[in-house]
């Protein structure tokens, strides 16, 4: 596997990053925490450190990791952002069992960029459903090395041997004795002492809290109002800045007609031109916004868009540019002999799949506030999945080095891959150049029409098949992906080597014994950005639907077609068992429900980031209208943390992904979105939800991840169940796009 | 103007046009009321005039003058907007979080004017966009609220 920068799609390597990781060392620092707030501080080496042998007392820059407090609490740096993922409870729960104190009494607070957080092997963000399988076993480390340094301080205050004395939440005892001593209280007196070079971890049948449905500890917050996000922060002597932003990448503000007019408008502060927008500074958003909105702005090409959008670019022509790309492309997979295969078989058969561009449409729209500060540094408040790259990226803004620019990652009201570094959909692009020119902090809010003209887009993509069947099923299959992926886009990696561009056509368990796939590359025009499940977003919906498109013709049930091709592979076999029984039983042909609908089921499989899913659905078509009535979900992530954020993150996927199987798709005319806001890109309401049941597999195999993996398995469950009911294959999303009259 | 937000009349200088919910996070400071759309679609700026859910992005304060305007920051002051509340942390509702101040008024009002919702009324009543799919949690949060 080619070691790419990005590591969504490392997963092989995810392994060997936390293997390397450096070693947890105490740097409690006495004489700085001199007094009542002493407090034992636990870090890791600097990765760069190497060997991690460093003294506790030559560590004296080495940011804080874990503190635990003389009244028995503790802060975690969390190296991942909360965005709804229960992520910062998850750390909790972890590093809460192998220090043996409750994770009720952590405080959990993004950590800065910088500093010793990368445990990414050197690097860190919060995507690819890797932060907990990645967290896993560094934080258990973390907890079992400041658990160690509570058990020494004990041994010594007593004067017993370390091996004697075991601990109950909170507290060290010697039973020997009776004797037993808080964490708090032993807090200082461990500040001295060395985390030893061994760190024995618990065994998982004693685990106290890991496996259990511990609540959130965010919810309280965020069900009365009291949770701050980014667009919420406000500093002294602030001013709010609204945006227009060019129709089109590749434009740029040459003047504003009408000026003088909006500097006028009340509460205006200042009026800006920008790299392909312009900024109205004022003294309130909606005096901001209704200035912005009334600016009569030339523009003209220009600007640093490293991919101007073509003024004639539209959907309806890029589906044909993919349709006319020739294959075979860049070769991902091969067995057997495909040709020979086609050449000799009964039945062939052959489609064309797509899927839409989309939005993230994360409910909170972005914004930043930028502060310079006297002695020459960068406050930086925004929404943000990585912020070592955000700091880079600000700082070469704002003419700084790194380690000057403070990156303070607020909760995320949504993400699903939206705010991860991108060229022109970040607005701290436009903040720090309006704080300096005003010399005032300035907080840069984008209305939700500026937020779609501006968000990165799940790519439109598109797969041709061509299969071959006798009557036991598939012999040959060949795929050809054509488009581009995100990574491809971001971090450079070629066809070949950019899992996003084909993961969910590539990596299926299925035994067909003559295959092919080869990716077709061909550069998106718009602005491609990582969306929930990034590749397996459309790409499992192509190949599960095919797969039933061979079943059908091979006049094999679909779900036992799929056991036949994964005869003796117990995971997939017990995933497909655990969706059916959750289901009430299979059922393969449509039938007739109590409340008077007509149903079928459709069945799919996927093998997103790490974790294995089958997922059925349950359909009927009212007055052309599709409903979608239940979604079953089997969910094997290896091992797991809490089982009911697992569900919740399993019930939320599953929403992304009925949503975009029914309603979503983003359309380009004239190189402008046709979509500004949610009247025109529908996203699922509370009414089109289906009852959504989860059952986790733990099968022991090493940790997959959750927040995810529940998505890709929906669409084609849907359009699988559609063909059973209503004989229609359909081969392209949304289902608000065909008619079912 | 005045505006009488939460049980407190303030003075708010403001253009008669301005939507309430501007004049809410922005003269009286209070944030919980959410900015997701601003065209009255996703409900994240829901808040009460007189117990009713509105969307408070497409309400001018023109007019508002004597209504009695409550934010998700004073749920809690009314049995019925508590026991929501309550509901809403033992069903661990909210994900991201940002819809949940809209949703928590939504069922609030619902329960302010029918006791026991059916699923019909419920279907009325919470229409609130939620882009992390709490809808099921939220129906059965609603659902334990009535009962409660
Ligand atoms: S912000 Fe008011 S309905 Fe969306
Ligand atoms: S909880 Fe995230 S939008 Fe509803």
């Amino acid at each position: 596997m080619t070691d790419h920068p990005f590591p969504l799609h490392r997963h092989h390597s995810l392994a060997e990053a936390v293997a390397a990781a450096p070693r947890p060392l105490n740097v409690s620092r006495r004489a700085f925490l001199a007094g009542s707030a002493a407090a034992l501080v636990v870090a890791t080496a600097l990765p760069t450190m190497g060997k991690a042998q460093a003294a506790p007392s030559a560590a004296p820059a080495v940011a804080a990791f874990l503190e635990l407090h003389a009244d028995g609490t503790a802060t975690l740096q969390s190296p991942f952002i909360e965005g709804g993922q229960g992520i910062h409870s998850a750390m909790a729960q972890i590093v809460g069992e192998e220090l043996d104190l409750d994770p009720a009494l952590f405080t959990v607070v993004p950590a800065p960029a910088g500093g010793p957080y990368g445990i990414m092997g050197g690097m860190r963000l919060t995507g690819g459903s890797a932060s907990t399988r990645v967290g896993y076993p560094f934080m258990r480390r973390l907890g079992a090395a400041a658990r160690s340094l509570l058990v020494q301080a004990a041994a010594r205050e007593w004067a017993v041997d370390a091996a004697e004395l075991r601990t109950e939440p909170g507290e060290v005892v010697h039973a020997a004795s009776g004797r037993r001593l808080s964490y708090g209280a032993l807090a200082a007196a461990a500040m001295d002492l060395t985390v030893p070079e061994t760190l024995p971890l618990k065994d998982e049948a004693s685990f106290r809290w890991i496996r259990r449905p511990l609540p959130r500890y965010d919810v309280r917050a965020k069900s009365t109002g009291r949770q701050s996000y980014a667009i919420d922060v406000a500093v002294d002597a602030m001013l709010i800045a609204a945006v227009q932003h060019a129709p089109r990448l590749g434009l740029t503000p040459a003047s504003i007609d009408n000026r003088a007019e909006i500097e006028a408008m009340r509460g205006v502060h200042s009026v800006h031109l920008l790299d392909g927008a312009i900024a109205v500074v004022a003294d309130r958003f909606w005096q901001a916004r209704a200035a912005a909105e009334a600016a009569q702005v030339h523009w003209e090409p220009g600007g640093q868009a490293e991919h101007p959008m073509p003024e004639d670019f539209s959907t309806s022509g890029w589906r044909e540019t993919l349709r006319a790309a020739d294959g075979p492309g860049v070769e991902i997979e091969a067995a057997g002999d495909v040709d020979n295969a086609f050449a000799a078989a009964e039945t062939r058969l052959e489609a064309v799949y797509e899927a839409p561009f989309l939005l993230h449409g994360q409910l909170e729209p972005p914004s930043t506030l930028a502060r310079f500060n006297d002695d020459g540094t960068l406050d930086l408040w925004l929404p943000c999945q990585a912020p070592e790259q955000y700091a880079g990226a600000a700082a070469t803004i704002a003419g700084l080095s790194p380690e000057n620019v403070r990156i303070h990652s607020q909760v995320l009201g949504g993400f699903f891959g939206r705010h991860f570094l991108y060229a022109h959909a970040n607005p701290f692009r436009q903040a720090v150049p309006l704080a300096k020119a005003v010399g005032r902090p300035v907080k840069v809010m984008w209305t939700r029409e500026e937020e779609f003209l501006r968000d990165t887009v799940r790519p439109f993509g598109l797969a041709r098949f061509r299969g071959a069947v006798d009557a036991n099923g598939p012999v040959a299959l060949s795929i050809e992906v054509v488009g581009e992926g995100p990574t491809g886009r971001w971090y450079g990696a070629p066809a070949g080597a950019d899992p996003s561009a084909h993961e969910g056509l590539s990596g299926k368990p299925y035994a067909i014994a003559n295959r092919r796939l080869g990716h077709v590359p061909v550069q998106n025009p718009a602005e491609i950005g990582y969306w929930r499940s990034v590749g397996h977003s459309m790409h499992d919906f192509f190949y599960e639907s095919f797969l039933d498109e061979m079943a059908l013709a091979a006049g094999q049930d679909p779900l036992s077609l799929r056991r036949t091709l994964l005869a003796g592979q117990t995971r997939y076999l017990a995933l497909l068992d655990a969706v059916a029984e959750l289901s009430g039983g299979w059922r393969g042909a449509a039938y007739d429900h109590a409340d008077g609908t007509t149903r079928a089921r459709g069945v799919a499989m996927a093998s997103p980031f790490g974790s294995e899913v089958a997922t059925i659905a349950e359909v009927s078509v009212d007055r052309g209208r599709v409903k979608v009535h239940e979604i079953w979900v089997a969910i094997d992530p290896g091992q797991i943390v809490n089982p009911q954020t697992v569900v919740a993150q399993v019930q939320s996927a599953v929403a992304l992904g009925v949503s975009q199987t029914l309603v979503e798709g983003l359309t380009y005319e004239q190189g402008e979105p046709t979509a500004r806001n949610f009247d025109a890109y529908p996203i699922l309401s509370p009414d089109e939800m289906p009852a959504v049941h989860v059952r986790i597999l733990e099968s022991g195999a090493p940790m997959g991840g959750v927040g995810e993996p529940g998505l890709p398995g929906v669409m084609p469950a849907i359009t699988n169940a559609l063909a059973t009911l209503t004989g229609r294959r359909i081969r392209s999303l949304p289902l608000s796009a065909h008619d079912f009259n | 103007m005045q505006l009488t937000v939460n049980g407190t009349t303030r003075e708010v200088d403001v253009d008669p046009e301005t939507p309430l919910l501007w004049a809410i996070r922005e003269e009286l400071g209070l944030t919980g009321t959410k900015y997701g759309c601003g065209i009255g679609v996703c409900g994240a700026c829901t808040v009460l005039i007189d117990g009713i859910a509105t969307r408070s992005c497409v309400t001018p304060v023109d007019g508002l003058q004597g209504a009695d305007i409550t934010t998700i920051e004073a749920a809690e002051d009314t049995e019925i907007g508590r026991r929501v509340v309550e509901a809403w942390v033992s069903h661990q509702v909210p994900q991201c979080g940002y819809c949940q101040s809209g949703q928590v008024l939504a069922a609030v009002s619902l329960l302010n004017e029918v006791a026991n919702p059916t699923d019909s009324d419920i279907d009325g009543a919470m229409t609130n966009l939620c882009r992390c799919g709490t809808y099921n949690t939220i129906r059965a949060a609603v659902r334990a609220a009535a009962e409660a």
